[in-house]
């Protein structure tokens, strides 16, 4: 008895540490499943749960895609998780696929990232190109080339793309004494992105107090940068924004627009932003396809039939994203063959036809509903003819591993320290430089 | 106090019924004492366990990351780089930007929150009608989440719509950029701070100023003394170590700031504004290890920011017994 006792007490208060620690480890590896009933089948009826996260507005939920799903597939039920902040929504994504947890069945990327997930994180993805009615060739070459690792695997099916057009107030342009018409507006500034400028001085000569030519440097600056055989990499993925160009060109427009003070010095995508729209304060916005719903969101009823949509100077292509599987999702196979089915092509013209995605396949941009669209709300615009002709003279440049975050600080720390403070370019671009060193390099 | 409990056991222990068999009381006195001296350490284990498994080990584990270069993205692989990390920051001015604007951020937010607290709570201490409703009342910011209030201030601030502005062009004040400048920036996101903590603050002085013995306020009346003198010269000295404490307190609290910059200044949040008017280190660490990847000098600023704190903490000590000395002397 005596000899026992203290070591049964002690096995007591062992057994009771452990318990606990082992608590806490299954607590913080939960997460952390393995991919090994990865390939666990869902045929035999058994119920299971696919959840999709992504950013923005992708459109899916808006034009009843995953009840449409879910009626034909009774098995399955999707969850669906969505950031406003596509910044944001990337960071997350990072860490969670750094440490393979907390991951959705689908995961939507951006195109600004997909060069990270294509090199860095490419063996995070399962390969799509073996899917049931997936063929690369579906899509618009350049568009499935992005989403293609160095080993050849598909790891994104490519939802939309942005062919850019100009989205232009009506009345705004009248009381300025523009034209309106929307053949006679392209031909303000078709050609050049400086006669876009030029036009921006003619209306802020004129223009209605408080209101502005265009909203912000940077959207004139993505715009015009997108138009570029090469953005900040080279074909090699190596970092070449210093010496490009094409970043230097865009980079000037963007200055002279802000020190023509023609625009309104709004980061995209804020309150203030958002707010702008329903006060009317600017008379342009570039325009991606994707845009039009966001204006429609935010310019409300007050803005109906007063917006219309230009050709845009130079054709281009300013964002559009993909669905990834990660492979630490539970249900790999259900996951891809709904993210198929997603960026067919009849379900991208029924997105395009409800928030203005425009397709990427290329049998998405024949459908008949999105060559002959036309949106009310842009007083009857023929956006389908407008977006899938700028989409046909899209000329895509390379995408390297930082490009995103180059973007962010070359607007954000760059053209809106410009616009909010009155720094002088050269300090701000020399400011710019500094910490794309400091941010990216080892 | 733990001797006389020791001693105490040990009588009950060892005065066992007379007829008992031999070994067992000893047993049991052993029992009991393995309880007593046991027990203690089996109720704060899951604490010191889960301190040692979510704090010290990363801790510990942040500090070897700080001397690596380590891609999020790949945390398994790590670069040796000893005390780079650090020297970089020393040549670095957004780390300097930051450690600036944490500092008067942390001073204009704490000094009038702390200051309030006091009034606030000197105020509640008096027999009021509704007594309970306001001591609720003041604890409803702090109960706020930090993304709602936060949300409502940067509505509150907005340069163009909001309604300080509005307010303050009545005073022909215009066109404050609540947003854009410096000053303006930083002291939107103090009010933020202050806003969420005054009440809290106010509740724990006004749990110390209830345990200020009431003769001493009625014998000061007695001698004539005014309300405000008996604040200054009885509730303040007497709740000291109160004061102390929520002063430091705060002061980690502010050093940490990291919510209410990041969500005032909305998608330039991580960057704390365009020219980094209000990044604060919390931002900083958060932009380097997220956005940017580096997990290694992100771990670096990590480190940084945990010595300033034992310095500000050596800083108040210091203070604090001079303090004593002074009072004893």
């Amino acid at each position: 008895m005596r000899t026992t006792s203290r070591p049964r007490r002690a096995a007591v208060l062992a057994t009771a540490a452990l318990a606990t620690s082992a608590l806490l480890l299954t607590a913080c590896s939960s997460g952390t499943k393995s991919g090994s009933d990865s390939n666990s089948s869902a045929a035999g009826g058994e119920k299971i749960t696919l959840t999709v996260g992504d950013f923005g507005t992708f459109g899916y939920k808006e034009a009843g895609l995953y009840d449409e799903y879910m009626a034909a597939h009774p098995n399955i039920t999707i969850k669906y998780e969505t950031t406003q902040d596509g910044q944001k929504y990337w960071d997350a994504l990072t860490t969670h696929l750094a440490s393979n947890s907390g991951l959705a069945d689908i995961q939507a990327v951006e195109v600004g990232y997909i060069a990270q997930a294509t090199n860095t994180l490419g063996d995070k993805f399962t390969d799509l190109s073996k899917v049931e009615g997936v063929n690369s060739g579906n899509w618009l070459p350049w568009k499935s080339k992005q989403a293609t690792t160095a080993k050849g695997s598909l790891i994104g099916l490519g939802t939309d793309i942005g062919p850019m057009a100009i989205c232009y107030r009506t009345d705004l342009f009248q009381q300025a004494g523009l034209p309106t018409d929307r053949a006679e507006v392209a031909k303000l500034w078709q050609g050049d992105w400086s006669k876009f400028v030029e036009a921006g001085k003619t209306y802020q000569a004129k223009a209605p107090a408080g209101t502005f030519f265009t909203d912000s440097a940077s959207g004139l600056f993505n715009a015009a940068l997108s138009a570029q055989a090469e953005q900040y990499s080279d074909a090699s993925g190596k970092l070449v924004y210093k010496d490009s160009p094409g970043v230097k060109k865009a980079w000037d427009l963007a200055v002279s627009a802000s020190q023509a003070k023609i625009s309104a010095g709004l980061r995209q995508f804020q309150d203030p932003w958002n707010a702008a729209f329903a006060n009317a304060k600017f008379a342009t916005v570039v325009c991606p396809s994707w845009m039009t719903g966001i204006i429609s969101k935010y310019s409300g009823d007050s803005g109906k039939g007063k917006w219309d949509v230009a050709a845009p100077p130079v054709a281009s292509n300013w964002g559009g994203a993909f669905l990834t599987v990660p492979k630490a999702g539970k249900h790999q196979k259900e996951a891809a063959a709904l993210a198929a089915w997603l960026t067919a092509p009849e379900q991208q013209a029924k997105v395009f036809t409800k928030v203005g995605n425009l397709p990427s396949t290329v049998g998405g941009l024949q459908q008949p509903a999105v060559q002959s669209a036309k949106q009310e709300y842009f007083n009857n615009a023929p956006t389908g003819q407008i977006f899938a002709a700028a989409a046909q003279s899209i000329t895509p440049s390379p995408i390297g591993e930082q490009d995103g975050n180059v973007k962010t600080i070359l607007t954000d720390n760059g053209i809106l320290d410009i616009e909010e403070h009155g720094t002088d370019p050269a300090k701000a671009w020399a400011n710019v430089v500094k910490l794309v060193d400091d941010k990216t390099g080892h | 106090m733990a001797t006389t409990i020791r001693a105490a056991a040990k009588d009950e222990g060892t005065a066992p019924v007379p007829s008992a068999p031999r070994p067992r009381p000893a047993w049991r006195s052993r029992l009991y004492r393995l309880d007593l001296k046991g027990s203690p350490y089996a109720f704060i284990a899951p604490f010191f366990i889960c301190f040692a498994a979510f704090g010290l080990f990363p801790l510990l584990w942040t500090g070897w990351l700080s001397l690596h270069y380590v891609d999020l993205l790949k945390p398994d692989v790590m670069e040796w780089k000893g005390f780079d990390n650090y020297t970089r920051l020393w040549s670095n001015d957004q780390f300097w930007t930051a450690l600036r604007n944490t500092f008067t951020i942390g001073v204009i937010s704490t000094v009038p929150q702390l200051l309030m607290a006091l009034g606030l709570a000197h105020l509640l201490n008096y027999r009021l009608r509704g007594r309970s409703f306001f001591r609720v009342a003041v604890l409803a910011p702090y109960a706020t989440s930090i993304a709602a209030a936060t949300l409502v201030f940067v509505q509150l601030f907005n340069p163009d719509y909001g309604m300080i502005n509005w307010f303050l062009s009545m005073f022909g004040i215009h066109g404050t950029d609540w947003y854009a400048d410096t000053w303006p920036s930083q002291i939107a996101i103090s009010t933020i701070v202050t806003w969420r903590w005054t009440g809290y603050n106010a509740l724990i002085y006004l749990a110390a100023m209830q345990a200020v013995p009431k003769d001493l306020y009625e014998a000061a009346s007695l001698d004539g003394a005014n309300r405000w003198q008996q604040f200054t010269r009885i509730t303040i000295p007497s709740i000291r170590p109160t004061i102390l404490f929520t002063i430091i307190v705060s002061t980690i609290g502010a050093t940490q700031l990291f919510g209410e910059p990041m969500l005032f200044g909305g998608g330039v949040g991580v960057s704390g504004g365009s020219a980094h008017q209000f990044q604060t280190l919390s931002l900083y660490m958060y932009e380097l290890g997220w956005p940017s990847r580096q997990l290694g000098r992100a771990s670096a600023v990590a480190w940084t920011m945990l010595l300033i704190l034992l310095l500000i903490g050596l800083v108040q000590y210091l203070f604090a017994r001079r303090n004593r000395t002074k009072l004893g002397g």
